[in-house]
C-alpha cells in the first residue's frame, strides 16, 4: 500500500487511539482489580495546595452521612457475589446429612472427607492434566502466531495488508459454536485428532486469534518509528529488528494476550463436550459430569467444584499485576 | 515497506522513501516472503479452524446429512424453511433476543451503580473491584454447576431461605417450572456477568478528568447530579462497546444453558446455539444444525452491522476495530 505521508499519520494516530480502547476494554478488567492504581496515582500525584480543598468535598461526601450506606451497598453487593462461591466452598466441608437438615447452616462439625476423596481420587488430577495441557499448547499456539501475524500486519506496507487484517477482525465476529458441528467433524474424521489434547487446543487457539492480532497489533505500530530506523542504522535487518527490539517490547501485550488465551482455554466447554471422552476429558466436563453423576451427592459436587475453581482463580490473580504493569508500560509512547 | 528501508529504485513519486511503494527488485520478493512467512501460520490455523467449517456449515446446510456416507442429498433451502417454521427454533430466537435486551436493561444500571460506588474514595475498594470480578473469572459450567445445586427444588439453599422469611419455592423448583427457569437464568447470568460490566465502567471511570467534576463541585452540585450529567456522559462509549460485547455473547450464550437447564422444561430456555448443538450431537441432523448455525450467523452478523453503523459510529476509536463489518 502507497499512503501518503500525511495520511500514514493519521492511521497511525487512529490505530494508537484503538489500541487505547481495545487495551482499555480488554485489559482493564485486570488494571483496575488489582489496585485503584490509575486513580491512585493520578490522585496522589496532583497533591497540589489547591487539591486539598477539592479533595475535601468529595471525602466528605464518601464519609458524611451518606457512608454508611455506601459501606451497606458494598456489603451487599460483596455477599451476592461470593455467596454462592464461599457456599459451595464450605458445603465441600460438610456431609450431605448437614446439607439436608439445615441447608443454610455452617459446617458443624468440619468434614474434610469430600475433599479428601477428591484430592486422593485419580480423576481429578487427570482432568486438571489435561486442562493445563491444553491451556499451555493453546496459549503458546494463540501467542507465537498471534505475534508472528501482528508483525508484519503493523509494521511492513503492503497492498493486502488492511484487507489481511480486516480477515481477522471479522473473525471477531464469527462464534465458536456456528462452526461447531464441521469443526467436530474436521477434528475427529479428517485430522483424526479426536480425543487429542491437540485436536482441542488448535481450534481454540484459532478462535482467539482475532482477538489476539487486533490487541497486539496497536502495541507494536505504537514502538516509535525512530526506534526501527536507529536499528537498522546499526545494520539490524528487520528479522533481527523483530527478534531483538520488538518481541521485547511488546512482552507485555504478549502477556495479556497470553492470559486471555490461557483462561478461555481453560474455561472452555463446548469444544472439549463434543471432542474429548474418558481419560482425556478437562475439569469444566469433570465438574459437568460429576454433578449429573453423583447429583444427590451434593457436598461431594461442591468439593469438586470448589478443587476446581481455585487454579483459574489463583492463575487470575497471579497475573493481575503483570498484566496492569504491561499495559501501563511501554505502549504509552 | 517499512520505514527500515532506504528509498528503493522507482521510489522517486515518493519524497521520502518512508512510504515507498512495493515496486520490483530482490528486496520486494524478500519482504514478500517476510510477510509470507510471519502470516503463515495464523493464517493456516486461522483458515483450517474457522474459515474451512464455517465454509462447510454453509455447505452442510444445503444437505441432508445425517453425518455418515457422502454428501449427495441436496436439498437446498429445504433445511432454512425446517429451522425458520420450526417452533423450538423460533422460541430460541426469541428467548436469545430476549436475552440480549433484559442482559442490557439489568446489567447497565446496575453495573453502572456499583462501578459508581466503587469509583469512591471507600477503604477496601481495591479488594471490592478483585470480588466483583470472580464471577466472571470463573467457567461457565462451573458456576453453573453451583448454582444449579444451590437452585435444587425443595432442598437447596435458595430456597431454604426463601422459606425463613415465609415464601415457598415452587413446586418443580425455579429451574423446573417453565414460567419461572428464565427469569432464574437472567439473574445466574447477571450473577456471572455483571462483574464485566463493572470493571469496563471503571476504566471508563477512569478518563473521566477529575478537573469536570471539580469545577460541577464549585459550581454547587450535588454528587448526584455530577453522576447524571457529568460523569455518565462521558462514559457513553464505555457503556457502547459494553454493550456490544454483552449482545454478541448473548446470542451465543450455551454453556450456562446447558448446565442449568439443557434448554428445558418444555424448551422454555432453549437458545439457538443449544437447539443446533442438540439436533447436531443428539438427533445427527447436521443439515438442519448447519442451517440454525448459518442463521445464528447471520442474525449476529446484522445485529453487530447495525450495531456499528447507528451506535458505535460516534466512537471512532471502536469504530476502527469494527471497521471492516460495516
Amino acid at each position: 500500500m502507497s499512503t501518503p505521508m500525511s495520511m500514514r499519520g493519521s492511521i497511525h494516530e487512529s490505530s494508537d487511539r484503538s489500541s487505547r480502547s481495545t487495551g482499555a476494554a480488554l485489559a482493564t478488567p485486570s488494571t483496575s482489580t488489582v489496585t485503584d492504581q490509575p486513580t491512585g496515582q493520578a490522585t496522589g500525584d496532583r497533591h497540589t495546595p489547591g487539591s486539598g480543598r477539592r479533595r475535601a468535598p468529595a471525602e466528605r461526601n464518601g464519609r458524611g452521612e451518606g457512608g454508611v450506606l455506601v459501606y451497606l451497598a458494598a456489603l451487599v453487593v460483596v455477599a451476592l457475589t461470593l455467596g454462592p462461591v464461599l457456599y459451595a466452598v464450605l458445603g465441600g466441608f460438610r456431609t450431605n446429612a448437614q446439607l439436608a437438615a439445615d441447608p443454610a447452616g455452617l459446617p458443624d462439625p468440619w468434614v474434610l472427607d469430600n475433599y479428601r476423596r477428591v484430592i486422593t481420587g485419580s480423576t481429578f488430577w487427570t482432568y486438571a492434566l489435561n486442562s493445563v495441557a491444553i491451556a499451555v499448547i493453546t496459549t503458546v499456539v494463540t501467542v507465537v502466531a498471534g505475534l508472528m501475524a501482528a508483525y508484519p500486519l503493523a509494521r511492513y506496507q503492503f497492498r493486502w495488508r488492511e484487507p489481511l487484517f480486516m480477515v481477522f477482525v471479522v473473525g471477531l465476529l464469527f462464534p465458536a459454536t456456528v462452526a461447531i458441528i464441521p469443526l467436530f467433524i474436521l477434528v475427529t474424521r479428517d485430522l483424526s485428532l479426536g480425543n487429542t489434547w491437540w485436536g482441542v487446543a488448535l481450534p481454540q487457539a484459532a478462535f482467539a486469534l482475532p482477538m489476539t492480532i487486533v490487541i497486539l497489533r496497536p502495541f507494536l505500530m505504537a514502538i516509535p518509528r525512530e526506534m526501527e530506523e536507529a536499528a537498522i542504522m546499526d545494520g539490524a535487518s528487520r528479522l533481527q529488528f523483530f527478534w531483538r527490539v520488538l518481541l521485547p517490547l511488546s512482552a507485555p501485550g504478549a502477556i495479556t494476550v497470553g492470559v486471555l488465551a490461557f483462561v478461555g482455554s481453560w474455561n472452555a466447554y463446548l469444544l472439549p463436550l463434543l471432542l474429548l471422552r474418558g481419560e482425556m476429558k478437562t475439569l469444566p466436563l469433570g465438574v459437568a459430569d460429576f454433578s449429573s453423576q453423583y447429583s444427590s451427592d451434593t457436598a461431594g459436587v461442591f468439593a469438586f467444584t470448589t478443587l476446581a475453581m481455585i487454579p483459574a482463580l489463583i492463575f487470575f490473580l497471579a497475573m493481575q499485576k503483570r498484566i496492569v504493569n504491561g499495559l501501563q508500560g511501554a505502549v504509552k509512547g | 515497506m517499512t520505514s527500515l528501508s532506504v528509498p528503493p529504485r522507482g521510489a522517486t513519486t515518493q519524497p521520502t522513501g518512508r512510504t515507498a511503494r512495493p515496486v520490483g527488485g530482490g528486496r520486494d520478493w524478500r519482504m514478500a516472503g517476510e510477510i509470507l512467512l510471519f502470516t503463515a501460520p495464523a493464517l493456516t490455523i486461522f483458515g483450517l479452524f474457522v474459515v474451512w467449517p464455517i465454509l462447510r456449515a454453509v455447505q452442510f446446510s444445503l444437505y441432508r446429512w445425517k453425518g455418515f456416507g457422502p454428501l449427495v442429498d441436496f436439498v437446498g433451502l429445504q433445511n432454512y424453511v425446517a429451522v425458520l417454521t420450526n417452533e423450538v427454533f423460533r422460541g430460541a430466537v426469541g428467548h436469545n433476543l430476549f436475552i440480549v435486551v433484559a442482559s442490557i436493561l439489568i446489567q447497565l444500571p446496575l453495573g453502572l451503580g456499583i462501578a459508581l460506588l466503587l469509583n469512591r474514595r471507600i477503604r477496601g475498594r481495591g479488594l471490592l473491584r478483585t470480588i466483583i470480578f470472580v464471577p466472571y473469572v470463573l467457567a461457565e459450567v462451573i458456576a453453573g454447576v453451583v448454582w444449579f445445586q444451590l437452585l435444587q427444588p425443595g432442598r437447596g439453599v435458595v430456597e431454604t431461605l426463601l422459606g425463613t422469611v415465609g415464601l415457598d419455592g415452587p413446586y418443580q423448583g425455579f429451574l423446573g417450572t417453565p414460567e419461572l427457569a428464565m427469569p432464574t437464568l437472567m439473574v445466574v447470568l447477571t450473577w456471572k456477568y455483571v462483574g464485566l460490566a463493572v470493571l469496563l465502567f471503571l476504566a471508563g471511570l477512569q478518563g473521566v478528568p477529575d478537573e469536570l467534576t471539580e469545577a460541577a463541585q464549585i459550581d454547587g452540585a450535588t454528587w448526584w447530579q455530577i453522576q447524571r450529567r457529568v460523569t455518565i456522559p462521558l462514559l457513553g462509549p464505555t457503556i457502547r462497546t459494553w454493550a456490544f460485547l454483552s449482545m454478541i455473547g448473548s446470542l451465543q450464550l450455551f454453556d450456562m444453558v446447558w448446565i442449568l437447564t439443557g434448554g428445558g422444561p418444555a424448551n422454555a430456555t432453549t437458545t439457538m446455539a443449544t437447539f443446533l448443538v442438540n439436533e447436531g450431537t443428539k438427533r445427527q441432523n447436521y443439515g438442519i444444525a448447519a442451517a440454525a448455525s448459518v442463521v445464528l450467523f447471520v442474525i449476529a452478523l446484522t445485529m453487530a452491522v447495525l450495531y456499528q453503523r447507528f451506535v458505535l459510529r460516534r466512537d471512532t476509536s471502536d469504530a476502527d476495530v469494527l471497521r471492516g463489518v460495516r
